[in-house]
């Protein structure tokens, strides 16, 4: 009957979500590096046999499943699908084949079914350590940033690539956590290869191309249909960042014609000369993030929902740079990316989009031992510890929203999450002294923007460490929307005050302390809009001072705390 | 006391909507179902007791044990209205549990909300006192930062204390420090501590856990204690014993102790339930299947137990997903719990595809047949235009079903914008709930390293019969069993429950260089601690079991696995035999194990003291029935994807010599089994009826 045959595409799509669900959780119960396992810095994915992606896991991290979308197509030129065989992987981390820099690395395995490839698995993991400098932006050549592994068999009719496997075991810090996520990452395609075969048992099918095609055309058309709710025309928007020692200036204009959003970020600034660069692929992952968190965010993530936004880079520019330069803290600028986006389409569709938050994540790479810090604190300092390196995800406040306040100290648009305190402390030689919200950060506005967070670091017995700096708005604060104010601008100092860089690796001397105070969100809508009866309760939660409530709100509260409404309505008319 | 020998057992189990009573004497089983009072609780259980000791021809006073389980806590904690709770942590720490995880339940919905943590800001206040991973202090607390925070802990209006400092699984030393301090005090307060509670690394489960416990703590003792003078009152002269969400039993003086424990204890009845009838029926592999009006909760269960975690999310706020709700670190039976149920709404998503559930209509506006002002299409309103429910008969004929009501809103709503036809959007509706389900149930098997194609399938719950056969080929389950007194699975569960108490402690070790002395001591002491709180209840002569698992993992993984430890004090070989213990068991999970580039570790062990779970009373099918001849009526059946004349059989007219070939509808007092075209139904003589696949085709359909 032509009537079930619908629903059981869509029973199908479910199905294979739910399969690459399973392919997500696989890893993340496998892997060695925190960033995986507890932070969820991952992506999964099923593909079809021309690369399209079909479904993508729930779980995971934007900027690595829009890149790795679009990667796979690199994979099958160099080896055709009618080539591979049965037991075959392949991998690969090259920044511009994949996803942006060496500590993310794709694997891709076929899946065979009665004798032919029937589709292709696909998972993107954070390695923590592959080598070179370690993640920061120091680095001036892709060369210094770690190994590269072009896109290759990681296995061949499954025997694992071991002289692969010895080469990159000899180039990294920690070879067993890294070995360790490769394991993780065979076992997750593994995982997803043996849930399709049993759909297509199940449904009695010889492959997933017409399903897949639905899918994609299904999404297309649904997303298509959003866009031409929204009104043509040509929308642009500015930002300004820190940038490693000058302002990095973005500008994206985004054209709305029909069913198509065509984002062109032409008039952006050159490359850096340090490692805050964007490839195309991860620029693309996070323009079409921001668009879809607007428009499409019903959609599943699929070929078909990432078509419909073209988006143009000038190559050169920061956010398409060619080879060799550096990109390894890439998502200190490509995740303002939706921000950019918002500024657009807050044009177009002025209630629906939030104002701007903390944008990129503040992930502190820390490196302990002799060879972490500056000659003269070696020198002179009393305790040195054993050499570890770990990094942290940390992320400041989000933008307010229509009819909601923004979310402090909540990631955005990254999709990692913190790894606990009492788990860094077990595992690592530091210490974190302080992680609470930095009060008065989030921008003021009829809904408050979110708070940021004030973290502090030290190591064991005061001994120095040093930290990669890959910070941002620390100079320009995010922006309110429609009235909003702006959110905190950050601040990176040491316990005693001493402002540091926003960029680079920088040593924190014997007994002090790494004071890291994040951006707060920008707010929306005029703050003397905002109910009075919030701004009290904010006050009585200390994320506001009684002054900032009169001078941002107007809301005059007496002793007990009590809204004085008559002096209220005077201050706010 | 808690005596195997009792023969008048009382089960109650206060649900949401619903007080279940169940009591068992001499064979026989007497049942009650009254609404719950949500004001007074103690009414409703009152009023249910009265009934069933009344239809047993007994007195209060003859009956030997009452076994309690109430959703009083959950509710407190998703309604928020448990006690003013403060807390106190560690300086730098005050937004532990406000701050979570950082993450977002969903990536691309900018409108999500997080949950609000149980205690606000303003009620949580820091001290200066630090420890490291070891437990060594790094700053000692003085007495002086606890005696500060007196006059701004009264004006709170303190009622519970949360003590939550970092590390203190490690060393309990400050926290006990500051329990003291306000115990003496403000004797008053109702005191929680984390090293008590929670004791394992991660502080945000630990602190928000503890939180949970401070926050429903004054409540469930108030309760606790008001019903047991209220049973006295009226005669009940026996003893009182708690379930706990693991499914184990306790003292009421526990329970009041550490009330976060008793969180989802009537689910866990649900589950005991099925797991008793694995036993009679000598089922080693099953998959149980309770779904209501709003949710479908789903269990595994092998070799009669059920499968716990200690890992639990209450209160979430965005559509049932992970990491939306509060997180809870207690043992419990581990249950998926997701929006499928009867008032599950279906509706056209902006992809064009039928989507079903989360939100429900709940029981008011209720489904469109109801005829109540709902006007969305629901999974019942598919039901009953699919001819699986009859209109004129639901729940007793208090409610008279509007079919056509049914067929317009799925029209509407479904059939039209779909361009297919009513019986197609209906038959859709429930194939998209059902779908839903089997991902639950498959991701849920997965994450627990087993299968469910090997399971036989144990339904209760309203909705769960007339959506098995489907979800059975869904889930390739060849045989299905509906219990008898699926109604008041949980409360009967609760007669099922042994006494039980399970002690966790994070004790983190590698084995390369293990410290035998210092695993055996705590091994023996968390025995010692568990097995004080069995004998509470337990009568002196009761034959207790211990159970010791040590959670492992390769060094630098994140996530453990249970592996399994005899009760011998552990030996010099233990390093070898653990590892081994641990590699099969990661090979069973994950196919491959790793130990030429990692050695294996300890992080935590789990010791649970328990009595014997207490025997089922057998209710047996009545005698063969005469041969009767039966109605039909025009079903569809999913086997073919096509109508069919389905006979309708009375449950109680089934018969166990004599299986029924579907189609075939089986009515009972509260819902209908539907059998298909592939299943045959028969009632065993424990008086369940059992459903075998008696055609595999269908296992591939064809597109």
């Amino acid at each position: 009957m032509e009537d079930f045959e619908i629903l059981r595409k869509q029973l199908i799509w479910s199905r294979l979500i739910s399969a690459v669900e399973e392919q997500a959780q696989t890893v993340i119960r496998t892997a060695f590096s925190q960033s995986v396992r507890e932070c969820g810095d991952l992506s999964a994915g099923v593909f079809n046999r021309r690369g399209q992606m079909i479904a993508q896991a729930i779980t995971g991290t934007p900027g690595h499943v829009n890149a790795m979308a679009i990667c796979i197509e690199h994979f099958i030129d160099k080896f055709p699908v009618d080539q591979m065989k049965p037991g075959d992987i392949f991998c690969t981390n090259d920044p511009w084949l994949s996803v942006g820099h060496y500590h993310d690395v794709t694997v891709v395995t076929p899946a065979f079914y009665k004798g032919q490839v029937v589709g292709l698995f696909a998972n993107t993991c954070h390695i923590v350590d592959m080598g070179g400098r370690g993640l920061g932006p120091d680095s001036r050549q892709v060369y210094e940033e770690g190994i590269n592994i072009p896109i290759m068999h990681l296995a061949r009719e499954g025997i694992v690539n071991e002289d692969l496997m010895e080469i990159l075991r000899t180039n990294v810090r920690n070879a067993r956590d890294m070995e360790g996520d490769f394991y993780a990452m065979i076992a997750c395609n593994d995982e997803g290869t043996r849930r399709l075969i049993s759909i297509l048992k199940e449904f009695d099918l010889d492959d997933i191309e017409d399903v897949g095609d639905y899918i994609i055309q299904q999404s297309q058309d649904s997303i298509g249909t959003a866009v031409r709710n929204l009104p043509d025309g040509v929308y642009e928007n500015k930002m300004t960042l820190d940038g490693f020692f000058d302002p990095i200036h973005l500008k994206a204009c985004l054209t709305i014609k029909g069913d198509q959003i065509i984002v062109d970020y032409d008039g952006t600034s050159e490359a850096s000369i340090f490692g805050i660069n964007v490839v195309m692929n991860f620029c693309i992952a996070y323009t079409v993030f921001g668009v879809n968190c607007i428009i499409g965010h019903n959609v599943p993530c699929n070929a078909g929902s990432i078509n419909v936004v073209e988006v143009r880079a000038p190559l050169g520019s920061i956010l398409n740079v060619e080879r060799p330069m550096p990109v390894s803290a890439r998502h200190v600028i490509g995740q303002m990316l939706p921000d950019l986006v918002f500024g657009c389409l807050a044009q177009a569709a002025p209630d629906k989009v939030p104002a701007e938050g903390a944008g990129a994540m503040w992930n502190p790479m820390f490196r302990g031992g002799k060879t972490a810090i500056s000659a003269e604190v070696l020198a002179s300092s009393p305790t040195i510890t054993k050499d570890f390196d770990v990094i942290t995800f940390n992320t400041g406040g989000t933008g307010g929203r229509p009819l909601l306040d923004g979310m402090s100290t909540t990631a955005f648009p990254s999709g990692v999450r913190t790894p606990p305190i009492e788990a860094i402390e077990t595992d690592y030689p530091l210490i974190v002294w302080r992680k609470e919200f930095r009060e008065g950060s989030g921008g003021a506005g009829q809904y408050r923007g979110g708070l940021g967070q004030i973290l502090e670091f030290g190591c064991q017995d005061g001994a120095p460490f040093s930290v990669a700096a890959m910070f941002d708005r620390t100079l320009k604060a995010p922006k309110g929307r429609h009235g909003g104010c702006n959110g905190a601008v950050g601040i990176v100092r040491t316990d005693d005050g001493q402002i540091l860089k926003s960029k680079g690796r920088q040593t924190i001397p014997y007994n002090k302390k790494l004071v890291l105070e994040m951006p707060g969100g920008g707010g929306y809508g005029n703050p003397k809009l905002r109910d009075p009866e919030l701004v009290r309760q904010d006050v009585l939660d200390e994320l506001i001072t009684s002054q900032a409530a009169l001078e941002d709100y107007g809301v005059v509260l007496t002793q007990d705390m009590q809204i004085d409404k008559s002096a209220t309505q005077t201050q706010r008319s | 006391m808690h005596d195997i020998k009792t023969t008048t057992r009382v089960g109650i189990d206060i649900g949401g909507t619903f007080t279940d009573v169940v009591l068992e004497t001499n064979n026989e089983r007497f049942t009650s179902k009254v609404l719950t009072t949500l004001s007074s609780p103690a009414d409703a259980c009152m009023v249910g007791l009265e009934s069933v000791v009344k239809q047993a021809g007994i007195k209060p006073i003859n009956v030997d044990i009452i076994i309690h389980g109430t959703t009083l806590a959950t509710n407190a904690i998703i309604e928020r209205k448990g006690a003013i709770t403060s807390m106190i942590t560690t300086r730098g720490f005050r937004d532990v549990i406000e701050i979570g995880t950082e993450g977002r339940p969903e990536q691309y919905d900018v409108n999500i909300l997080k949950p609000d943590p149980l205690v606000p800001r303003r009620r949580r206040f820091t001290i200066a006192e630090r420890l490291n991973s070891a437990g060594h202090v790094l700053h000692q607390l003085e007495e002086s930062e606890l005696e500060a925070l007196i006059p701004a802990l009264d004006r709170a209006g303190t009622e519970a204390l949360a003590i939550c400092l970092l590390h203190s699984y490690a060393n309990p030393m400050h926290e006990n420090a500051a329990r003291n301090f306000f115990a003496k005090k403000r004797p008053e307060w109702f005191i929680s501590v984390s090293s008590d509670i929670s004791p394992e690394f991660r502080e945000f489960e630990r602190f928000s856990t503890t939180c949970a416990n401070a926050y429903v703590q004054p409540l469930t003792s108030k309760y606790l204690t008001e019903f047991e003078a209220r049973l006295k009152t009226d005669g009940y002269q026996c003893e009182m014993m708690m379930m706990l969400s693991n499914g184990g039993l306790t003292t009421v003086q526990t329970a009041k102790d550490v009330p976060v424990r008793l969180i989802e204890s009537g689910p866990a009845g649900g589950a005991l339930f099925a797991c008793d009838v694995t036993q009679r029926l000598g089922i080693s592999k099953a998959l149980s299947f309770d779904m209501g009006g709003t949710t479908a909760k789903i269990c595994l269960i092998d070799n009669h137990k059920p499968q716990t975690n200690r890992r639990f999310e209450v209160a979430r706020v965005y559509r049932f997903r992970k990491d939306s709700g509060i997180p809870i670190r207690i043992p419990v039976i581990d249950m998926v719990e997701i929006g499928a149920g009867g008032g599950s709404i279906a509706e056209i998503d902006i992809l064009g595809r039928l989507a079903v559930g989360p939100e429900s209509a709940g029981s008011v506006p209720g489904p469109a047949c109801y005829g109540q002002g709902g006007e969305r299409p629901t999974v019942t309103d598919a039901n009953l235009v699919l001819g699986r429910m009859n209109p004129a008969n639901f729940a007793n004929s208090l409610l008279k079903l509007d079919i056509a009501a049914a067929e317009t809103t799925l029209t509407t709503h479904i059939a039209e914008p779909l361009n297919i036809g009513l019986i197609a959007s209906a038959y859709g509706v429930t194939e998209i709930v059902c779908e839903n389900m089997a991902n639950a149930a498959r991701v849920h098997t997965i994450e627990s390293g087993k299968n469910t194609n090997d399971r036989t399938l144990i339904a209760f719950g309203g909705a769960a019969p007339l959506h098995i056969c489907q979800l059975a080929d869904k889930l390739s389950v060849n045989r299905i069993i509906i219990p008898a007194n699926a109604g008041v699975g949980s409360a009967v569960g609760f007669l099922r429950a042994p006494i039980s108490y399970e002690v966790f402690q994070t004790h983190y070790q590698h084995l390369d260089h293990f410290d035998i002395k210092a695993a055996n001591a705590t091994l023996i002491e968390m025995e010692t601690q568990a097995r004080s709180k069995v004998k509470l209840g337990a009568s002196p002569e009761a034959k207790l079991t211990t159970n010791r698992i040590a959670y492992m993992r390769y060094h630098g993984q994140g996530h453990e696995i249970a592996v399994d430890l005899t009760n011998e004090p552990l030996g010099s070989n233990v390093a070898k035999s653990l590892q081994r213990l641990f590699d099969t068991e990661y090979r069973n999970v994950f196919g491959r194990t790793i130990s030429n580039i990692a050695a294996a570790e300890i992080v935590s062990f789990a010791v649970t003291v328990t009595t014997e779970p207490y025997a089922a009373v057998t209710t047996t099918a009545s005698g063969i029935v005469e041969h009767i001849t039966h109605a039909t009526r025009t079903a569809f059946d999913s086997a073919v994807e096509e109508e069919r004349s389905f006979v309708i059989v009375p449950r109680e007219n089934l018969q166990v010599a004599k299986p029924i070939a579907g189609p075939a509808i089986i009515t009972e007092k509260e819902t209908s089994v539907v059998v298909s075209s592939i299943f045959e139904a028969r009632t065993l003589l424990s008086g369940d009826i059992e459903l075998l696949r008696t055609d595999n085709r269908i296992l591939t359909k064809k597109t």
